[in-house]
């Protein structure tokens, strides 16, 4: 069972915990934060050089704010890692790695073949995000 | 109608494959049912009253024959042999198993089928006009579009976790025949300067609190519908209630915030989403349209309707509708007869409409929100044949927004969430009322009935409506007067106390002999209501 | 009296804890005092029934079980506008139990 997963190549981004979005705008060396789910990720976006890893959290799955904070930084051009934490099960992770999440790390450890079998699950997507280039209508028109 | 692509067709074979892995593991112990109930939502199985209930989705109301058999199929083989239409145009089978689920939705896959998001707290099945490419007050067919949006809204990656569900409806017409004012987002295609684009509505809904949505935007360009309901949903993920299921729906949002300042945040999110791609080309809403071009229609027919069956003159007069096309009519099937249970079809009389269909109206057929069939595209030559058919399999009862032709939800003969029965009440009401004569005197009367607050059976939007309730462990009516779904949209207020299963049936009688005694005119029975008010009407009620 | 009551997982039918198993029938509960949550929690975990909840019963003239809102009933036996396919779909009393 995985305690953690990553779909990046890199190493993980930072050692240094992530600091809560309140004290992230104080500290000028901090590169790591993380974000509650009703704390608005836009706050970041002026700070996106020096970030390396942004921990968005989901305090139950059912709470879908975070996946509107993920597509915000990346939309805004931010990649580094971003990090899904709390209550993630493998259902969900088609969704995050759409929204642009490329870690995991769950408070129930994930099952990596459920896992690998989510990953894979879907050959195509109707829309469009900073993850898929190529949705349905893309492939139809060329 | 729309056929599916080798995309479209990939990611529903995908969906049931996945689906089919989470009720292994369901039934194996590796999820909990707290883990599992999100996940079977998402694909329309509910765990109700008697057994798992599926609710097949029925892309904006429409059906093509070979689909409706394999409705009726599913009865058959998986279910009681009946399924239920419900107020948002799809279908509803009550006595699923749960073992069975995964091979039920590859049946509806081999058919361009699926359940997929009709539950859950994501966007809902897109609702839409059962007239659509067939009546003259169209501006375009409403389908197209609302076939763009079901693929665009299908496992949408950032709004699958909403505060609450999602209702969207697409309508083209001035005249609103699906309720559009009262969904979460409703759609009305315009022209402006010569260019078709959508005029979008937020916030609207029934349940608890009902609302009528607001105009938030006069108009948005077709290539840029999908960035700016992206902005729309995108206020609403982040901003909408959790705290609270009851006040979680993007209606409280809207009015909680003020229209204006929702509709400025909206703006903002839009000049940003615009910039991002998202928005499918032209070519790809003309590609669609065009498997909704207009049927080969005979020219050269008649107009002619030979009447001399007064029972079938009867039924022209009240089901039969004009088509744009001479020679053609729109006929509408009843699922209302006065003793049966409103919105339920045997699979026998299923598959009947889809001979009906496939004979006499180029293999489609609509599913409306007020629970009854639409035949679209009817030479007008065959309605005879069509009506005796019909008749043949308990089909033709003649009462289309009569007061017999009532909009139930299941209630407690069903529904774990019911207070109290509607079906019951239907049918009394209906026996009541029953003589062909005293309908026809009454007019246009939409009756509709809830079981309970969600107004599944849109109550607030009844001419006359009926909210069940539960007072003191003994099934309890109130009676409301004055609501429309319709393009007059009003939510329908209540009398007072409220009457047992006998007195509501009494009441609704003392309610249309108010209308008889003050009529003016043309008047309807909501027209009446709206120039006396409501104490006219009370003081017959509670005399 | 508590009952207590659930749905069988793969088939979704409605079931009745008789004290040492889970029956279709209402009439087959046994009263389970205060030990209605403890045993819910084992039959679930166990998956030997999807979601069990105690509800309150009577026991009528007859001697039987009968739960006491009509929501319970209407789940023991069927829906009161077709009782072709109650439980008891032969018996003509079925209605008047219900309602």
């Amino acid at each position: 069972m995985l305690e953690f997963f990553t779909l990046r190549h890199d190493q993980t981004a930072t050692e240094a915990p992530a600091v809560t979005l309140e004290a992230f705008a104080g500290q000028s060396n901090a590169a790591a934060v993380r974000i509650e789910a009703g704390e608005d990720a836009r706050e970041l976006l002026s700070h996106l050089d020096r970030l390396r890893l942004v921990e968005v959290n989901f305090p139950v799955f059912g709470d879908g704010r975070g996946y509107s904070a993920a597509r915000i930084l990346r939309e805004a051009g931010y990649e580094g890692e971003l990090r899904a934490i709390g209550d993630v099960l493998v259902d969900q992770i088609g969704y995050l790695v759409r929204c642009g999440f490329d870690s995991f790390e769950p408070d129930q450890p994930l099952d990596p073949i459920a896992l690998k079998a989510a990953l894979s699950r879907f050959p195509h997507h109707y829309q469009k995000t900073a993850e898929v280039d190529r949705p349905v209508w893309a492939l139809r028109h060329g | 109608m729309y056929a599916y692509d080798k995309y479209d067709q990939a990611v529903v074979d995908a969906r049931v494959a996945e689906f089919r892995d989470q009720t292994a593991r369901r039934l194996a112990g590796q999820l909990t049912e707290a883990q599992f109930r999100p996940l079977r939502l998402m694909n329309g199985l509910y765990l109700q009253l008697h057994a798992y209930m599926l609710r097949v989705a029925v892309p904006y109301g429409t059906l093509s024959s070979r689909q409706t058999r394999m409705l009726a199929h599913i009865a058959r083989k998986y279910d009681r042999d009946y399924g239920h239409f419900t107020t948002r145009q799809n279908i509803q089978y009550n006595w699923i198993k749960l073992e069975d689920a995964p091979d039920i939705l590859a049946d509806l896959a081999s058919v361009e089928m699926h359940a997929i998001q009709t539950s859950g707290n994501c966007i809902r099945n897109i609702s839409s006009d059962q007239y659509a490419g067939a009546s003259a007050d169209e501006i375009a067919d409403p389908r197209p579009l609302s076939e763009l949006l079901r693929q665009w809204s299908s496992f949408h990656p950032e709004f699958s976790y909403l505060p609450r569900k999602f209702k969207i409806c697409v309508i083209a017409s001035a005249e609103d025949r699906a309720a559009m004012r009262l969904h979460d987002i409703g759609i009305e295609l315009v022209k402006k300067d010569g260019v078709i684009g959508a005029k979008v509505f937020v916030g609207g809904g029934m349940g608890r609190t009902p609302m009528i949505a607001p105009e938030i935007r006069d108009f948005v360009p077709f290539d840029e519908v999908v960035s700016y309901l992206e902005a729309a949903l995108r206020v609403y993920n982040r901003y909408g209630r959790r705290d609270n299921k009851y006040k979680a729906r993007i209606k409280i949002l809207v009015h909680e915030m003020g229209a204006a300042e929702y509709t400025r945040q909206v703006e903002e999110e839009f000049a940003h989403m615009k910039t991002l791609g998202l928005d499918p080309p032209v070519a790809e809403l003309e590609r669609i349209a065009a498997h909704f071009a207009p049927p080969p229609y005979k020219s050269g027919l008649t107009d002619e309707i030979d009447r001399s069956d007064p029972d079938f003159a009867l039924w022209v007069d009240t089901q039969v509708k004009a088509h744009k096309q001479p020679g053609y009519a729109i006929v509408n099937i009843s699922l209302k007869p006065i003793d049966g249970i409103p919105g339920d079809a045997s699979s026998a009389q299923i598959d009947r409409i889809a001979d009906l269909a496939e004979r006499f109206s180029f293999d489609e057929l609509r599913v409306t929100h007020a629970q009854n069939i639409v035949l679209a595209h009817v030479k007008k030559a065959d309605l005879y044949e069509v009506w005796k058919s019909l008749k043949a399999d308990g089909l033709a009862t003649a009462n289309l927004d009569l007061i017999t032709d009532i909009i139930a939800c299941p209630g407690l003969d069903y529904c774990s969430l019911a207070n109290a029965r509607s079906i019951p009440i239907a049918q009394k009401i209906a026996a009541r009322f029953a003589d062909a004569g005293r309908q026809k005197d009454l007019g246009e009367l939409k009756l509709k009935i809830s079981g309970c607050i969600n107004a599944c059976g849109h109550h607030h939007a009844g001419n006359i409506g009926i909210l069940g309730v539960d007072r003191k462990g003994v099934e309890n009516y109130q009676l409301l007067l004055g609501g429309s779904g319709a393009e007059d949209v009003s939510l329908a207020q209540i009398t007072g106390p409220g009457f047992d299963e006998n007195g509501i049936v009494d009441a609704v009688e003392k309610a249309t002999e108010v209308y008889l005694a003050h009529r003016e005119a043309d008047e309807r029975f909501v027209d009446t209501y709206r120039r006396i008010g409501m104490k006219p009407f009370k003081d017959v009620l509670y005399a | 009296m508590n009952i207590l009551t659930g749905n069988d997982l793969a088939t979704g039918d409605v079931i009745w804890w008789t004290g040492n198993g889970w029956s279709r029938h209402v009439e087959d509960s046994v009263d389970v005092g205060d030990k209605g949550a403890e045993i819910a929690q084992a039959e679930v975990a166990a998956r030997r029934s999807n979601e069990a909840y105690v509800i309150d019963a009577t026991i009528d003239a007859d001697g039987k079980v009968r739960p006491a809102h009509i929501k319970d009933r209407i789940r023991a036996l069927g829906p009161t506008v077709r009782l072709d396919l109650s439980l008891k779909p032969a018996d003509p009393s079925v209605g008047n139990w219900v309602i």
